[in-house]
């Protein structure tokens, strides 16, 4: 009874916008597929709604070849990225439009239309022309479309993307109370987004995507705690993960001269060189730490992001107050080696601070 | 500064305006003197400078054994191959560019973009290379000198015109609202008359608007195409210029003519400045 893809591939030109990609949806469930932009989210979700034909593969659904199956009779619901409405309709006929397309009786149509208005917190603008609507609500009338129709299978294309910052957080904790109430155990809910914080707090299970191909699949809490490879410490994190180029011996951690005593995960590992991963959040300021250079200094909200350098590597550390930096200024901090993750050459995970390893 | 720029503004609008509407106003003084008046002497204001008469009207509905041109008859003749090419190629012509929009043709090295240059292109060739083809296509059907055979060559003419326009007005349409109308259950042909269509009005009214302004003004194809069974209204304006020309019936005939455009113009206006898309895509 599931949403099954096998091996799915899509080209349409030189290049792969999907690449062998499989899944197993089942309902009831809360999917993210996070990958930056290009990765292909956009076209996996295309194919699941029937707007493309894969080159290659298979999609099947409730035991049935998907592929074979119109759009039109695929009962799927998809919320783009840009905020798409019917601009002839007002709000209420843009939501009874996909109802009335089923020929649903009219009492059924209006119980339902109210209750998604309900949902998404649009009761009173029923009449109000789409052209009137700012950005977020136009985005809450797709929703309620989607949710409206009762779809088996509901598609959210970035749905937070072209909204402003406080929107953004606003509709973000609606939308984790709609999916938790207002969602029947039917529908599988499939959320793709460039925002590892989105991921985060959806707590779904979790898609990387990157160039069409899937890189690792898990609960969101796998993701972030162990990334299979570097490419996935990247994507998921916001800022990306830093990466330092150095080695273990046997006494020490080293990497651009500068020497850390060995936590405990990675007592264990072979002396060799290594690619480091630390997380921006975990780099503190210290008067006792180590000399970086400062790039650039950025002020968003109520922290501060340091483009630090020092030798050939650059990082990037969260500070969490607003403090004034000038460029070029030399500032110290401190690495929590305890947090330090360790990939190798090959860039696959080595040893997280979670105990992970890959395979 | 402002005050000199609303001067300004004001001055050149009235200006304009003058210069748009002076010979309207004196082609309808015109349309009521007689011979005398317009021969004699310059005159202007009716009652005070001449005696007007209804003359030049009337000789527009005498049948030509009384005397006068009759033009009832071409002027229904317009009518009728105007609207008719203009509603067919509207239609034809909206189908096509949806298509040319939306779908990816590929046939040999032809595609999309090659496919709508060559609609446009029916335009770009002066209209007097099409006129021997014409003649003999017409001639070899049988439909010289016919209304229907008038109705074919003007689809061809206004075709491109439709094209044209909606071509580019369908890629101003988001993608999207086609596929969020499939999702949403429409199939192909639902998508477009219930969600395209409807958002297209704009459009549709510009494109109609030309197809009836250059169906309506054209004299050359309505001249070669045709002889003594039909005739259109600009053949017959224009042939009422004969060795004495009747300046009073020619002015008659010119503001009947004009009349049809300048009331499509006041009816499309406010629905041209109504209805946008802003709403499908912020």
């Amino acid at each position: 009874m599931n949403l099954i893809g096998e091996k799915i591939s899509y080209k349409p030109d030189e290049q792969f916008h999907l690449n062998d990609v499989s899944f197993n949806f089942k309902k009831g469930n809360l999917y993210t597929i996070l990958g930056r932009t290009l990765s292909g989210k956009t076209t996996l979700l295309k194919t699941i709604a029937g707007l493309l034909n894969p080159d290659q593969g298979s999609i099947s659904f409730e035991e049935k070849d998907f592929i074979k199956i119109p759009v039109w009779e695929r009962n799927v619901a998809m919320v783009y990225q840009q905020f798409i409405n019917y601009p002839h309709l007002n709000v209420y006929e843009n939501i009874t439009f996909p109802l009335e397309q089923r020929k649903l009786s009219p009492e059924q149509i209006k119980k339902d239309v109210d209750e998604a208005l309900k949902t998404v917190g649009l009761v009173g603008f029923e009449n109000r022309k789409i052209q009137e609507l700012s950005g977020g609500q136009q985005q809450r009338v797709a929703l309620a479309r989607s949710l409206a129709k009762k779809a088996k299978i509901l598609l959210l294309d970035e749905p937070l993307v072209n909204l402003d910052y406080k929107l953004r957080e606003q509709l973000r904790e609606e939308f984790k109370r709609i999916f938790s109430e207002g969602l029947s155990q039917d529908t599988i809910l499939i959320y793709s987004t460039t925002d590892p914080q989105e991921v985060m707090e959806l707590n779904g299970e979790v898609i990387v995507l990157d160039e069409g191909k899937v890189l690792q699949k898990g609960p969101a809490k796998e993701i972030f705690e162990n990334p299979s490879n570097l490419k996935v410490a990247e994507i998921s994190n916001d800022p990306p993960m830093n990466v330092l180029k150095g080695s273990k011996n046997s006494k020490n951690l080293n990497f651009e001269n500068i020497f850390l005593e060995i936590p405990n995960h990675f007592k264990n590992l072979e002396d060799k060189d290594y690619n480091f991963g630390i997380r921006a959040s975990e780099i503190k300021l210290d008067e006792n730490g180590e000399e970086f250079e400062i790039e650039l200094a950025e002020i968003s909200g109520s922290e501060t992001l340091l483009h630090l350098k020092r030798g050939n590597s650059k990082i990037i550390a969260l500070i969490e107050e607003v403090m004034n930096f000038k460029i070029h200024e030399k500032v110290k901090i401190n690495f929590n080696a305890n947090k330090f993750y360790a990939f190798g050459e090959d860039e696959k995970l080595v040893s997280s601070p979670y105990g992970g390893t890959n395979g | 500064m402002s005050k000199l720029y609303t001067f300004l503004k004001y001055f050149f609008i009235t200006f304009w305006t003058v210069f748009v509407v002076a010979p309207f106003l004196w082609a309808v003084s015109t349309s009521f003197k007689d011979f005398q008046s317009v021969n004699s002497k310059v005159t202007y204001i009716p009652w005070l400078d001449f005696e007007p008469t209804l003359e030049g009207w009337r000789v527009l509905i005498k049948s030509p054994a009384k005397g006068g041109v009759d033009i009832v008859e071409p002027y229904f003749n317009s009518i009728f191959v105007t609207c008719t090419a203009s509603l067919i190629s509207i239609v034809l012509g909206t189908l096509a560019a949806y298509a040319l929009s939306r779908f990816t043709f590929k046939a040999g090295f032809v595609r999309n973009n090659d496919i709508t240059f060559f609609f446009i292109s029916q335009r770009i060739m002066p209209p007097i290379v099409l006129s021997i083809p014409f003649f003999i296509f017409l001639s070899t059907i049988g439909l010289l000198d016919s209304l229907l055979g008038l109705v074919v060559v003007y689809i061809v003419l206004l075709m491109p015109i439709a094209v044209w326009i909606m071509v580019d007005f369908f890629n101003r349409v988001p993608k999207e609202l086609d596929e969020t109308a499939l999702i949403d259950g429409c199939n192909p042909y639902q998508a477009f008359y219930k969600v395209v269509l409807p958002n297209s009005i704009p459009g549709l009214i510009v494109a109609g608007m030309f197809c009836i302004i250059f169906g309506w003004i054209d004299f050359f194809f309505a001249f070669i195409l045709t002889f003594t069974e039909v005739q259109l209204l600009p053949v017959k304006v224009v042939a009422l210029n004969s060795s004495i020309t009747p300046w009073w019936s020619l002015s008659a005939s010119a503001l009947v003519s004009v009349a049809p455009l300048i009331i499509v113009a006041f009816i499309v206006e406010r629905y041209l400045s109504k209805g946008n898309l802003s709403g499908a895509l912020k």
